[in-house]
């Protein structure tokens, strides 16, 4: 009976090696901190790493929202050298922690103004996206109804319980559109409009995955027709189809009024031992072959106007000429009071 | 220490939890789901413990096995395996509606009590089985035949004999069932919809969108609060009652089934486990094998390739590996601190015991959140930087299958009779040998009971979502929440067939611990 003696073997040949195998590899790194969602190409990172004869770690640290958290948590001892995915509703609460120093980009020549939002280039943009409503046209088409062009359409009678959403307390897609339909119907409107919303029977799904696979009908056995996604998802679902598609399954309303625009930022933290090596990062991330690589492995538009979009992005996804604007620091200071209200009228 | 994130004491932002009755709502609300789902666990799980712990019948190594599956699986998979069979569009619905004519769904289970209380039985059905049919397997079966000698009917054995001996082990499983429904988070949101918040759900908000750090730190002070005093009222019940009735045939030996009674109690039991476990995962399982327009293989023949040059693609063997390695690993630290928390709690007499008992539970009842953001603040200085280190995922899942395992072995241990270790001693044995010598061998299946549950943890990635990763070692549930994160059916399918993957993988890896188990 040598149950124990195996046991204490294994857990401590396994943690030897778990602890060992990242050291061996000793040279040259920079860190880049990321939420989950961030990706990217291999042939285009190893440019930067072949450049400055450098490995560039990652790491990833939860949703958007969870992960600048622990960049703040961790300021005196930060984890990494370069954090990428602050976006622009929480984009206050990371100036005001003072956890970035700023870096003017030569690059930040080709970004839009529209997009940079920070004065002080504490925060540069990387990349956008519009968050809107995405609805399935086969379904639309065999009921032969007219699918929906803005925001106030969802709470017609003839859209009663075709619409899901995702809960702002918790996905940032749910925040982003709860912003929208702010800055829409304005402060004094908004709840008025999710009263309707609700009882023409609208779902709440917890985050994104299950508003779209737990109940979008285009995506699963679901039985909603409309859900909340992106300017880019119809381009997605075009991507990752199992047999190729010449007409995306889905469309975007991405109407005056419609859509709010989420801007992911990325900056240089405070405490970093490589600042020199951390503007080549950054500026490499605002640079045409990583730009134009964003695309298709993330499904947003890059911020650098010079970068070409893919075939694939021109034909099936879409953005917003005129998306809702809410300022930064009205979204940190109202944002408990705008879920408070919210989940009072619509879950309560 | 998260009371005061900048050093300064702001008890106004604390305000609002006795200011407003929403938190006592959300409070009831978790205690009350907690409740019902460990008493409908019970009482559906303990038939079924009996069996296990009596008969033998073909298939039950590989039963036991499948049903221990749901623990690993993903919340966002367990919904997609519950709608693929429930759902409006789901297999039951569909087929009841062309058998019966309908033109609507006939069940609505989307978004309520119904569904996640459902997926709670569903989760832990496995481990009250597994913990109460170990410790069943053990009892001496003389008492149950002297009782039955003297004149006792059967029913009146288990009332008076049998379900007072089996309380410890009972007890044991329903705590662990209860915490884990008291702070479960994903399964209630996903399953009942936003409607239902628990207190884990209202510290993430707290924590995450409002970034009010002090309010979350004391909700999450609140949960483990209650949770140790559940623990250490259990724990001083758990004390007390140490009679031992030890069965000097390890497990007893398991009868052949005969006779119509038993014959058709089996038959009930096996239906039962068998639509409430095996449907949704088969459901799963045909999903990751059909398509848009019927069978396919593409899903599974997708995985291999690199569809994006992502550089964070790894091939799914890796992730597979992956994830077996911090299981493994997981497991073992676990066992160890196991052996030894149980050990210390079966000798530890006083009033000290019961306290340690509470506070080596605290581990699971701390949420998901608070921990990841607890290691980023206390693990900051060397030589404890292991923030962002590999090995910290093995460490954290190690420490919160820790209690698993404590729970499984302390009533195995505790059933063995003082005086085969006083005889052991007397014959010349040390301390360390009457351990190694009886405590162990005789513990032996609780033990290998717990290596499982830590193993299935780790390979389920409880909380795991709030820690900082290393992306390029991606467990498996790790692959299926990427696959998840963009649209396409390709992505959907693909997370169906990693699901899929993740199920044969810890099947088989249950069958193999049960089949060395048995063997010995």
């Amino acid at each position: 009976m040598k149950i124990f003696p195996t046991f204490l073997g294994v857990a401590l040949i396994l943690l030897a090696v778990t602890t060992v195998l990242p050291v061996a590899k000793a040279e040259k790194t920079i860190t880049l901190m990321s939420h989950d969602s961030f990706n990217i190409s291999k042939e285009v990172i190893e440019i930067f790493e072949k450049e400055n004869k450098v490995k560039v770690r990652f790491l990833k640290a939860g949703d958007a929202g969870a992960a600048l958290i622990q960049a703040i948590l961790s300021k005196k001892n930060p984890l990494a050298d370069v954090f990428y995915g602050v976006d622009n509703s929480f984009m206050s609460r990371a100036l005001d922690a003072e956890i970035f120093i700023p870096y003017a980009s030569p690059l930040l020549n080709n970004i839009p103004d529209h997009l940079k939002l920070d004065k002080l280039n504490r925060l540069l943009p990387v990349d956008y996206g519009d968050v809107c409503l995405n609805y399935d046209k086969a379904w639309f088409q065999k009921q032969t109804l007219i699918p929906p062009k803005e925001l106030s359409d969802l709470i017609k009678p003839e859209y009663k319980g075709l619409t899901v959403v995702e809960n702002p307390a918790i996905s940032s897609p749910g925040m982003a559109f709860l912003l929208a339909t702010i800055g829409r119907f304005g402060e004094n409107g908004y709840l008025n409009f999710w009263k309707e919303l609700r009882e023409n029977n609208v779902i709440v799904a917890n985050g994104w995955e299950d508003a779209y696979y737990g109940h979008f009908t285009s995506a699963s056995k679901g039985d909603r027709p409309i859900v909340v996604s992106y300017g880019s998802s119809p381009a997605a679902a075009v991507y990752y189809s199992e047999k190729p598609l010449s007409e995306a399954p889905t469309a975007a309303v991405i109407s005056h009024g419609s859509t709010f625009r989420q801007i992911e930022f990325a900056g240089i933290l405070k405490g970093t031992d490589k600042p020199e090596l951390a503007k080549k990062l950054v500026d490499f991330m605002l640079d045409i072959p990583f730009q134009e690589d964003i695309p298709l492995q993330m499904f947003v538009y890059p911020a650098n106007s010079k970068a070409d979009l893919p075939e694939l992005f021109t034909r099936h996804a879409v953005v917003a000429e005129k998306p809702v604007i809410v300022a930064p620091a009205a979204i940190e200071k109202n944002r408990n009071k705008w879920i408070e209200e919210w989940t009072n009228t619509v879950l309560r | 220490m998260s009371f005061a994130p900048e050093g300064v004491w702001e008890p106004e932002r604390l305000r609002q939890l006795i200011s407003s009755d929403n938190y006592f709502r959300v409070l009831r609300f978790t205690f009350w789901q907690a409740a019902l789902s460990t008493l409908f666990t019970l009482i559906l799980a303990l038939p079924g413990a009996y069996i296990f712990a009596h008969f033998n019948f073909p298939g039950k190594n590989m039963l036991q096995a499948l049903m221990t599956v749901p623990f690993v699986l993903p919340t966002v998979v367990t919904a997609a395996a519950f709608r693929a069979l429930l759902g409006s569009g789901g297999l039951v619905n569909s087929w009841l509606m062309t058998a019966l004519d309908l033109s609507g769904p006939p069940i609505r289970i989307d978004q309520t009590v119904t569904f996640f209380l459902l997926a709670h039985i569903f989760y832990n059905y496995s481990l009250v089985l597994r913990i109460v049919a170990g410790y069943w397997s053990n009892l001496d079966p003389d008492i149950r035949e002297a009782a039955g000698m003297l004149g006792a009917s059967p029913w009146q054995t288990f009332k008076k004999i049998t379900l007072p001996l089996l309380i410890p082990a009972i007890a044991s499983a329903a705590v662990l069932v209860f915490i884990f429904c008291f702070t479960s988070f994903g399964v209630i949101l996903i399953l009942g919809g936003p409607g239902y918040a628990t207190i884990e759900v209202e510290i993430y908000r707290q924590a995450v969108q409002f970034f009010n750090l002090p309010m979350a730190a004391a909700l999450s002070l609140i949960q483990i609060l209650i949770n140790f005093l559940l623990m250490w009222l259990h724990a001083r019940i758990g004390s007390k009652n140490r009679v031992s009735f030890f069965s000097t045939a390890i497990g007893g030996t398991p009868k052949k089934i005969k006779g119509f009674l038993q014959k058709s109690l089996l038959l009930t039991n096996l239906l039962f486990m068998v639509t409430l476990l095996l449907a949704p995962l088969s459901a799963l399982l045909l999903r990751s094998f059909i398509g848009e327009h019927g069978f396919t293989l593409a899903y599974y023949s997708s995985l291999f390739t690199s569809h994006t040059r992502s550089v964070f693609f790894v091939p799914p063997i890796n992730a597979v590996l992956n994830s077996i390695g911090f299981g493994l690993t997981a497991m073992c630290i676990a066992v160890i601190l196991g052996l030894f928390a149980s050990s210390y709690l079966a000798s530890a007499k006083g009033r000290s015991a019961p306290f340690w008992d509470a506070v080596i539970m605290l581990p699971l009842a701390t949420s998901a959140v608070t921990l990841g953001f607890g290691y980023i603040i206390t693990l900051n200085t060397p030589p404890l930087n292991l923030r962002d280190s590999l090995a910290l995922v093995p460490i954290a899942h190690g420490l919160v299958a820790f209690p698993f395992v404590v729970r499984c072995i302390l009533p195995g241990i505790r059933q063995i009779p003082q005086s085969l270790r006083e005889a052991a001693t007397l014959l010349g044995s040390s301390p360390l040998q009457v351990w190694r010598r009886v405590d162990l061998p005789l513990a032996s299946r609780p033990i290998m009971v717990g290596a499982i549950f830590a193993f299935s943890i780790s390979m389920g990635e409880f909380g795991a979502s709030s820690f900082v990763t290393r992306p390029h070692t991606p467990t498996m549930p790790v692959t299926i929440f990427r696959f998840l994160s963009q649209p396409g059916d390709l992505n959907y399918g693909q997370a169906m067939a990693m699901s899929t993957i993740l199920m044969l993988v810890t099947a088989s890896g249950f069958w193999l611990l049960g089949k060395i188990t048995d063997n010995r």
